[in-house]
């Protein structure tokens, strides 16, 4: 049994009506676009590249592409999640053209299972994040995110960091929801294991002067 | 429930997309074996640490600079589509 749903008029999001005003030419509404979303365009092309000037570079390619192909964005997804997908895929250029001897697809299959079956099982100090000064941390953070495949690396930043749900992400990364799903878990267990390495309860001494 | 059924299902017990009877499932396996109780528990600190790690901040100057680079080569583009028309 099918139901005629009224043909009721959705309400323009705020953000939409912005999108609409820049497609008729107001950049002030555009700028107004870049602002929301600029620190979100540049984390994820850092975390995709890994070069904070092929970051920069992203982050005004990705914003050039968006405002000269406005009037193709057909308002079925997001703003953002249109914007990152160009974002995500300026990234990915630069890095193949920074690593041609690798080739860089986020389709890459990846090694074996067995590389995110738990193989160490420690518990953690109860506030792992303490144990290190801030510089320490983001050290530690940076250089086992780096270690990920790219393809794992987009996904969980996507996910985890910037907070897209599944849906938004497939979308932006034009893969299936169990694609997203397979990496994510992979991704954030990977993730675990290496930072097992340095947030396990210490044995002995710890805490004592 | 074997470990590796628990593993799998991991990510969705995590973001709390399970039906009931699944979820309760994974609750009764994480109540006795240890091993995935550390492992989810580690995993979800995982994702929470990185979350809330702000890597990568866009400072200020940069900010302001890359966003005036990006106008200008907007209205570049728009004074230029408008020639070629």
């Amino acid at each position: 049994m099918s139901t005629i749903q009224p043909n009721i008029e959705q309400p323009v999001s705020e953000e939409m009506a912005l999108v609409r005003r820049a497609k008729r030419g107001d950049d002030q509404a555009f700028e107004e676009l870049v602002r929301r979303y600029d620190r979100n365009v540049f984390r994820i092309a850092q975390h995709i590249t890994q070069n904070r000037e092929d970051a920069e570079d992203v982050v005004q390619e990705a914003f050039l592409k968006a405002y000269s192909n406005l009037e193709k964005f057909q308002e079925q997804s997001k703003f953002y999640t249109w914007l990152v997908r160009i974002a995500v895929n300026e990234a990915l250029m630069k890095l193949r053209r920074r690593k041609p001897e690798r080739t860089v697809s986020l389709d890459e299959e990846v090694k074996t299972e067995d590389d995110s079956l738990p193989r160490e099982v420690a518990d953690w100090s109860p506030n792992p994040e303490q144990m290190y000064n801030q510089a320490e941390l983001r050290d530690i953070l940076t250089r086992t995110i780096q270690g990920l495949p790219p393809g794992f690396r987009t996904v969980f930043v996507l996910r985890d960091v910037e907070g897209l749900s599944t849906e938004e992400t497939a979308q932006a990364l034009e893969l299936s929801i169990p694609a997203v799903k397979s990496r994510l878990l992979r991704a954030r267990l990977q993730l675990r294991e290496r930072l097992n390495h340095f947030f396990q309860k210490r044995a002995s001494g710890d805490g004592h002067q | 429930m074997k470990c590796s059924e628990f593993l799998n299902e991991l990510t969705n017990y995590l973001d709390g997309v399970l039906d009931d009877r699944t979820k309760s499932d994974l609750d009764d396996h994480l109540a006795w074996c240890h091993n995935c109780y550390v492992v989810c528990d580690t995993t979800r600190k995982t994702i929470e640490i990185y979350r809330n790690s702000e890597l990568y901040e866009l400072p200020d100057d940069l900010r302001v600079r890359l966003r005036a680079a990006i106008m200008t080569k907007c209205s570049e583009h728009k004074k230029s589509d408008r020639q070629n028309r």
